[in-house]
């Protein structure tokens, strides 16, 4: 294969790349957002918090973060679940992190921020085995366990496949294959703020490199199938009346407006 | 008792979690309602032609009126964390009893009739057409569950599965696929008053009988009063507590407390129901039907307070929906709660000293408490969360000096449910009720092995009616189940007064 067809090829990749990750963009962004909206705009017509429940919206933001960040439910729950899932939560965070690194210029934020990404480099690298490791313990109670094979779609396992594709890409490329990241991130920045004239000039391309496409194919592909999936726990845990209501029924009186509108005729 | 056509499951010598048998449970169906009933509740009499566009227009509507079912329906990851915890599947190893086999019934069919990926890709995102046999597992599977809120304690999103149960049979019964026993008790209460279908006269009967046996028993005119206007209290009990054992000597109980208080009280025969069957089917408007009986008797017998009874649901939907279904209730004394339990009634006279209670008349009696589903996880008693668990066991101490609990994670929120709840406590569905007692009865066997317990106490008319029916099953005797109220009914002194 001559140069210019390689070049060529890479021109088609950078397109492809650039415009997918708009696309993805786009969708993740609309899709959650909209779910969202429609989530605030149901209401919830009924009291229904699991008690014991506190009595304060100061409680109930303190309830919410020991659900979303250490998963108390789950530990009542079951340990191993939770041990994997807390892994793999753990891990994914810091990897996410990580990886700001590829998406800011350190030009263009305040001190300390920049700084922090970069401690957090190592910490990020070896995370990703960490994320592995959980990502497997719950493919694995998946597989073997009945009663969660009886409850699982094909979704299911995929969801855990692609994860574990974009992991696996990930940690080759920084422990195996080494990818040319300086003209990555020239590619990405040039994405983030839509500096398309670079595109021309190969510094700026997707660098050739077959572990790259897959990781960031998988990635695309993770944020488009996010507002569509199950996925959707993570905006949802917030909405969930069961763990974000107030225990007040007595003292205060909640009444959903088609509630009002059906039952209640209008006082004016 | 007929002869049992099923096996009473075996104890467990330590708790290992059920195989699956897929499908054990499939024919175990309580009646289906008639069309007389469904008419008087506002659905259609029997099943309608179009029955699967009604379904999916129906679950349509709720979606946009509960956030409950939106959210619960989309968030669940199939993380497996509810899976060994409903007593149902503990009891019948039917996978669809798991809470996440039974909540995936709607699931499926939500997701192929409203979502993207369901629409597109059925098969990848278990999403499912609604057939007929969907239909009948939908009936089957949402009657067999009690809506106790169990493993939605242990959900990482907090999915209730009673939202979903909910709302699937108000999507039943506007197909015209109702169950029997709920909504022939919803039309007891439209018709004559209560659940049991006892009426006023009746009642009344009753009522007079009791207050001769207390002053048989005790030599005091103890009052059980009725339709007394300008009372301080108006006094919801289950209808059960009129007429069934171990209930009654509850209701006695609740009298002796009232006298001893010196507050002037009374029932009602227009709200003589404390529980809701229109929170079990899910319909907003039938519970907001039987609710508002209780506000009009309190305004027709000018009354200053409300309290409840001993009765779980009923306490649930007394709780946490009487100031939003029949609010407000800016006619009543604001210094105490609104409603009030029973339970926070007699403890807050036993923290004043108001009570004389005499611990010895209850020697005879070990006693443990079954804390009921919905008053555990959907409820709260006095100031603190939590107080839902100690305030029934502190009137418990006060008079009894033997009380011992059950395992630590069968009580407070962890409790099981008695297996009769959520409109099962029907006969065709004795099966199921016994062997959703299991995990319950384990306990129970636990703490009588280690402390020789008699007695089971508990503040439910479902609980008490459900265990006095299966504890016999597993060796256990029907008078074991006492009301909490009769545990206060005996010890208290009658007459010495000291406040």
């Amino acid at each position: 294969m001559g140069g210019g067809n390689k070049e060529a090829l890479m021109g088609f990749w950078t397109t492809f790349y650039a415009l997918s990750f708009y696309v993805a963009t786009l969708i993740l962004i609309l899709g959650v957002g909209y779910k969202i909206y429609q989530y605030t705009k149901t209401p919830a017509p009924l009291k229904i918090p699991t008690t014991p429940a506190p009595l304060t919206t100061g409680g109930v933001v303190i309830r919410m973060l020991l659900e979303v960040i250490l998963f108390k439910s789950l530990f009542r729950s079951n340990k191993w679940i939770w041990l994997f899932a807390m892994i793999f939560h753990g891990a994914l965070w810091v990897i996410l992190l990580r990886h700001l690194r590829y998406f800011i210029d350190p030009q263009w934020v305040i001190y300390p921020i920049w700084e922090l990404v970069e401690l957090i480099q190592p910490f990020g690298k070896y995370a990703s085995f960490a994320m592995l490791f959980g990502l497997l313990g719950l493919l694995a109670r998946r597989l073997f366990v009945e009663r969660m094979r009886y409850i699982s779609s094909a979704s299911d396992y995929l969801m855990l496949v692609l994860l574990l594709v974009i992991g696996v890409s990930g940690v080759l490329m920084s422990f195996v294959t080494r990818t040319d990241i300086v003209q990555f991130k020239a590619f990405m920045l040039s994405v983030i703020s839509f500096q398309w004239q670079n595109f021309e000039l190969s510094a700026y391309q997707m660098p050739p490199d077959s572990m790259l496409l897959v990781h960031l194919a998988a990635v695309i592909l993770l944020m488009i199938v996010f507002p569509f999936s199950k996925l959707l726990h993570a905006p949802g845990v917030f909405f969930s009346p069961g763990r974000n209501q107030v225990d007040n029924a007595r003292e205060k009186r909640h009444v959903a407006p088609w509630a009002i509108k059906q039952f209640e005729a209008p006082q004016t | 008792m007929a002869k049992a056509k099923f096996e009473t499951p075996e104890f467990r010598p330590y708790p290992v979690i059920p195989v699956i048998k897929p499908g054990v449970m499939k024919d175990s169906r309580s009646f289906v309602s008639k069309p007389g009933m469904q008419e008087s509740l506002g659905y259609p009499g029997e099943l309608v032609d179009n029955w699967q566009e009604v379904a999916i227009n129906k679950l349509g509507e709720l979606l946009t009126k509960y956030r409950s079912l939106r959210v619960y329906l989309d968030t669940c990851v199939k993380c497996g964390s509810c899976t060994d915890k409903c007593h149902y599947f503990i009891g019948t190893n039917d996978p669809k009893n798991m809470p996440v086999g039974r909540q995936d019934l709607l699931r499926q069919v939500y997701r192929r009739y409203f979502t993207l990926a369901g629409k597109l890709f059925p098969k990848l995102v278990g999403a499912k057409d609604l057939t007929r046999d969907m239909l009948d597992d939908w009936y089957n599977y949402f009657h067999q569950c009690s809506q106790c809120r169990r493993c939605s304690v242990y959900c990482p999103y907090g999915i209730d599965t009673a939202e979903i149960s909910m709302a699937a049979r108000e999507i039943l019964d506007a197909v015209g696929y109702g169950q029997k026993y709920c909504n022939e008790i919803i039309e007891k209460v439209y018709k004559i008053g209560n659940n049991l279908g006892l009426p006023g006269p009746a009642i009344r009967n009753t009522l007079e009988g009791l207050e001769e046996d207390i002053k048989d028993e005790t030599g005091v005119d103890v009052r059980l009063p009725l339709d007394e206007e300008g009372a301080e209290v108006l006094f919801v009990p289950p209808s059960a507590d009129f007429f069934v054992e171990p209930h009654v000597d509850g209701l006695i109980g609740y009298g002796k407390v009232f006298h001893q208080s010196g507050i002037s009280w009374t029932m009602s025969s227009h709200a003589s129901e404390a529980g809701n069957f229109g929170m079990f089917i899910g319909s907003y408007e039938n519970m907001r039907r039987v609710s508002m009986r209780i506000r009009e008797a309190a305004l027709d017998l000018k009354v200053k307070r409300i309290v409840f009874g001993e009765c779980g649901h009923a306490w649930r939907v007394a709780y946490a929906f009487l100031n939003t279904l029949a609010g407000p209730f800016d006619f009543l004394d604001k210094r105490y709660p609104i409603p009030q339990h029973i339970c926070e009634f007699t403890y807050d006279l036993i923290q004043k000293g108001a009570l004389k209670l005499d611990k010895s008349a209850n020697d005879h009696r070990r006693v443990t408490y079954h804390d009921s589903c919905n008053v555990a996880r959907a409820t709260r008693m006095g100031h603190k969360p939590g107080g839902q668990f100690v305030i029934p066991r502190e009137v418990i101490k006060a008079c009894c000096n033997h009380f011992y609990d059950m395992p630590s994670d069968t009580i407070y929120d962890e409790t099981y449910c008695c297996g009769g709840g959520g409109g099962l406590l029907t006969d065709e569905l004795m099966e199921v009720r016994v062997k959703g007692a299991l995990p319950r009865m384990e306990a129970l066997k636990q703490v009588t092995d280690d402390h020789q317990v008699t007695h089971m106490a508990t503040i439910c008319a479902i609980c008490k009616s459900q265990f006095t029916k299966v504890v016999p099953y597993y060796g256990f005797d029907m008078d074991q189940i006492i009301s909490v109220h009769q545990l206060v009914g005996d010890a208290i002194v009658l007459n010495v007064n000291e406040v």
